[in-house]
């Protein structure tokens, strides 16, 4: 998206409310909803990624190491990955201020 | 047995048609759903959705979640819409207007625009025999506007609409059973699937879009803000609602069912019902009413998937 959506005006919006750049949302940052993160023990994460695949905001990422960590800049601090995780590496953490 | 135990995360493609950014709660196995049915159907695809939580959390103008077209509907005019893309596309097709090309036409609801107003839609579109594909959301209420009860909620349910207290119990009539209702059109393929159990949704997702003709997808979806748990606890409330068999996972090939899982060990109702807010109130012999059900339902399912 060209400009970001706070300036986008109705004006401008296409015929049809027509959106015509693909996931965009991504520009949408719910990582500020997080009151928890999820903070992983590397060296005992297996690299299976079904903290991966279970998590509803496709916020985990595969690090260059090798590992899988939380992206949060969308991570909404669920606990899904925490709880699903097979040797329980992942630990939540509360944000702070 | 577990079919899918020998299937790796590691290995599930990583492209993602259905992004980051979406505004569903914290913990949304239904917004989970959405994500592994467009990972298994991939680029191809168009889609239609009726509005809900769903259609809601990914669409807010300007801006969308979706890597596929995609179309907005009003709440009971999916299957309506996806079934009109479908005859339109296929003649451009044969006039030669379009590049012939294999398309997923799917229509996506909740359990209040599939199983409640969208029905008459829905069930024109399979008995049609389109070559579409039906998904259904099923949360078990009308979550988006604020948790009202609908055809699929649960018997026993607390919802804003049938709220538990002294002279209700929460919802008092039966969960419609819209897998069967899809079976009823004599399509080919029908299967009923859920977020906790991530490969054997893609796969049925996967053999949804490869059979020609219509095909009707029924996923259970937890939803921790309407069912009154906590997020964290998403995925195991799928799994705890397929092992106590109130959601089993089947499919049904050209009328022909079978159990896609067979739980190792069968948990009581009340291990799936505890821990759940919206079932609180119920009373130790109501749980025992519930269990009944289950097992004469699951019953049901058993003796279908083993008839040759
Ligand atoms: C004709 C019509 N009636 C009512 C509504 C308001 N409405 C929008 S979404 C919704 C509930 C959707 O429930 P469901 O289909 O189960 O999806 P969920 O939000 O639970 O995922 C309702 C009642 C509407 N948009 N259109
Ligand atoms: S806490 Fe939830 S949103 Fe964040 S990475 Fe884990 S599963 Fe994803
Ligand atoms: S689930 Fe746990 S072990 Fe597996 S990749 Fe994620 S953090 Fe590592
Ligand atoms: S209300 Fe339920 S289904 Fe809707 S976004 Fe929230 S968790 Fe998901
Ligand atoms: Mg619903």
């Amino acid at each position: 998206m060209a400009k970001p959506m706070e300036q986008i005006t109705w004006q401008e919006l296409e015929i049809g409310a027509v959106v015509t750049e693909v996931g965009s949302a991504r520009q949408y940052h719910t990582g500020s909803w997080r009151s928890e993160r999820p903070v992983v023990n590397k060296d005992q994460c297996i690299k299976c990624g079904v903290c991966w695949l279970f998590c509803p905001d496709i916020s985990i990422v595969r690090a260059a190491e090798g590992h899988f960590e939380a992206d949060l800049t969308y991570c909404k601090g669920c606990g899904i990955c925490a709880k699903e995780c097979p040797v329980g590496c992942i630990t939540m953490v509360g944000e702070e201020e | 047995m577990d079919r899918f135990s020998v299937f790796s995360a590691r290995l599930v493609d990583k492209s993602e048609n259905f992004t980051s950014g979406h505004r569903a709660c914290q913990g949304c196995a239904e917004a989970l759903a959405v994500r592994l049915v467009m990972k298994a159907l991939g680029r191809d695809t168009i889609v239609a959705m009726s509005t809900g939580c769903m259609e809601i959390i990914s669409s807010p103008l300007p801006l969308t979640s979706w890597k596929v077209p995609w179309i907005h509907n009003a709440f009971e005019n999916s299957a309506a819409v996806i079934s009109g893309c479908e005859s339109g596309m296929k003649a451009m097709m044969r006039k030669g207007k379009l590049p012939a090309k294999k398309i997923n036409f799917v229509g996506m609801g909740g359990d209040g625009a599939t199983a409640d107003i969208g029905m008459g839609a829905l069930s024109g579109a399979l008995e049609r025999g389109h070559d579409m594909i039906y998904v259904c959301y099923d949360n078990e209420a009308y979550m988006n506007t604020g948790i009202q009860r609908s055809s699929s909620t649960p018997f026993g349910a607390s919802t804003t609409t049938s709220p538990a207290g002294k002279a209700s119990m929460g919802q008092h009539t039966r969960k419609k059973n819209m897998a069967q209702i899809a079976v009823a059109h004599n399509i080919p393929y029908v299967a009923t699937a859920c977020s906790s159990f991530p490969f054997d949704l893609m796969e049925k997702v996967k053999r949804a879009s490869e059979t020609p003709g219509a095909a009707y997808v029924h996923i259970l979806s937890v939803c921790p803000t309407g069912w009154r748990i906590q997020p964290h606890d998403a995925i195991k409330y799928g799994r705890l609602a397929v092992d106590a068999c109130v959601f089993p996972l089947y499919e049904v090939v050209n009328g022909k069912y079978s159990l896609t899982y067979r739980p190792q060990r069968i948990i009581p109702v009340k291990e799936y019902l505890g821990g759940q807010g919206r079932f609180r109130h119920l009373t130790e012999k109501q749980v025992e009413q519930i269990q009944a059900f289950v097992d004469t339902d699951y019953q049901k399912i058993v003796k279908l998937s083993d008839e040759v």
